[in-house]
């Protein structure tokens, strides 16, 4: 019998559950203004580009580059192993995400390492994206 | 419009409790005890009290300190947002209410037990997605990764400004050295009489590597502030006022305190650039006028990152100008005199207001001889004071 997943979910609110409940499927997706077209992460509720309030989600390609990391060793909870390897990735849809570098050896994570997205589950049924180095290795 | 409020208010009056692990009484009673001490400072009755500012992450309760220290009419009251980034907005806040003629004597303050309280520091799950003006929101996007604490957050900015900068631990190290020299000569820090060599803070353990060790860090200290502020026309009254030169806050877009990542180069602090435009901008201060400056280092990278972003030198090149010994006594820029948030303790940012206005009255522990300026920023909000 394997364990529950201990990793804490997304807490859910009315701009950010599209994100979080593609993801549970599975999906990395991107918010996308259907008036003028720009992409935005964190979701909002009103694009602050042409003020439309029509938003829709965008299916990503799941590819990116770490723009910056790190290893957090202190203070630690007990739903993460550690170090946990904190990260930014830039999307190649050119938004950034908050996530973890998974499947690598921590010390090899660098600042513009091309990785791609996978999906971990957590606690409560959801999943979240995660990144492992792009082209397996 | 330049942004900034200048020569509007001074600093009347300064207090404090004792900074310590753990204070045995509550924020509310730390608050009117450093109240209490500041009034008496400033040669003002508690009746003549009618402003009130705090800025947010305050546990405190206007209603619950105005029935302990007994102010009888309270016509106007503020919390500037952004928790320790907002620290020197109470200044602001302060100073446009009396220059608007809203209050006459308004008390800024700060109590905290983040020793022996809710620490800052320890690595908890929040159930809510909003932050109650406390400017983490983004920190939404964060739990599910383990990115927990301010540490973690601020740790992507630091790695990619090492990136961009060539910065090292070991520069972060130096200035951390220098802030420990200070805290060591101060009784009232956290590490007085407790020096460190670069090897020390190269042996203290990692929180966030590469960048973030232990002794990177704030040290999580009880113990309150508080600072009373009137107009300038009223201040020649008190012992020793010191005048609001000036007193700024900006907020950019795309950017919280420390957990909002978005931003497209996390190794400039952009708010920072803002408020220093705001402050040494056309008529306003110039920055070589600046004879002593306490900067917000809850950890030692953003100290780095405020230096270069408030212009004192160019892009990447903070390392060397820390190298120099500028930061130190007889430096271009003596810093954090105190010994900092590191070294003397984290009163939420305040402290550091409390030691700029030490310096202008004479009264520090490593007083800069003939200081008669002095700059205090909190990354988005900042002042300029000046001996009265």
């Amino acid at each position: 019998m394997t364990a529950p997943p201990r990793r804490p979910p997304p807490v859910l609110t009315d701009d950010n559950e599209g994100f979080w409940t593609a993801a549970r499927d599975g999906r990395l997706v991107v918010q996308r203004c259907r008036g003028c077209g720009a992409r935005h992460h964190p979701p909002r509720p009103m694009c602050p580009e042409c003020h439309s309030v029509d938003l829709g989600w965008e299916e990503a390609a799941g590819t990116g580059v770490v723009y910056s990391y790190a290893l957090l060793h202190h203070p630690t909870h007990p739903a993460f192993e550690y170090p946990v390897v904190a990260a930014l990735v830039d999307l190649d849809e050119g938004v950034r995400l908050v996530t973890n570098v998974v499947g690598v050896d921590p010390h090899e994570v660098a600042i513009g390492m091309p990785v791609e997205v996978a999906f971990e589950p957590t606690a409560d049924g959801f999943a979240v994206p995660v990144f492992g180095r792009r082209g397996g290795g | 419009m330049t942004g900034r409020l200048a020569d509007a208010a001074a600093i009347v009056g300064l207090g404090q409790t004792e900074f310590s692990k753990a204070a045995g009484r509550s924020e509310t009673q730390l608050a009117a005890e450093a109240i209490v001490s500041a009034l008496a400072d400033a040669g003002l009755p508690v009746s003549a009290v009618d402003g009130l500012v705090s800025y947010t992450i305050d546990p405190v309760e206007e209603i619950e300190l105005v029935r302990s220290i007994g102010a009888p009419l309270l016509r106007w009251s503020s919390r500037a947002p952004y928790g320790g980034g907002g620290s020197q907005g109470v200044l602001l806040h302060a100073a446009a209410a009396v220059a608007a003629g809203v209050a006459d004597v308004v008390v800024a303050y700060r109590a905290v037990k983040a020793r022996s309280g809710a620490r800052f520091g320890r690595a908890e799950v929040s159930g809510r997605a909003t932050s109650s003006h406390a400017g983490t929101t983004a920190g939404q996007w964060c739990a599910p990764y383990g990115v927990l604490t301010p540490a973690s957050w601020m740790s992507l900015d630091a790695t990619r400004y090492m990136h961009v900068s060539g910065a090292t631990s070991e520069d972060f190290g130096r200035a951390v050295v220098q802030m420990r020299a200070y805290a060591a000569a101060n009784p009232n820090a956290h590490f007085a009489g407790r020096p460190i060599t670069l090897a020390d803070h190269q042996a203290s353990r990692w929180i966030a590597e590469p960048c973030i060790r232990l002794f990177d860090c704030c040290q999580e200290t009880d113990g309150a502030v508080a600072l009373v502020i009137t107009g300038a026309d009223r201040a020649a009254d008190s012992r020793a006022p010191v005048a609001v030169a000036a007193a700024a806050g900006a907020g950019v877009f795309e950017e919280e305190i420390a957990s909002n990542h978005y931003r497209p180069d996390l190794s400039v602090m952009d708010s920072s650039v803002a408020l220093a435009g705001q402050l040494f901008g056309a008529g306003g201060v110039a920055r070589d006028e600046i004879d002593v400056a306490m900067i917000y280092d809850a950890f030692s990278p953003i100290l780095l990152m405020q230096l270069e972003s408030l212009g004192f030198c160019a892009r990447g090149e903070a390392k060397d100008f820390v190298a120099d010994g500028n930061l130190g006594p007889g430096g271009l820029l003596p810093c954090n005199t105190n010994g900092g948030l590191i070294g003397e303790g984290y009163i939420h940012g305040l402290n550091l207001t409390g030691e700029a206005v030490r310096q202008l009255r004479g009264e520090s522990s490593n007083q800069v001889d003939g200081a008669t300026t002095a700059l205090v920023t909190a990354s988005r909000t900042g002042v300029v004071l000046r001996r009265g």
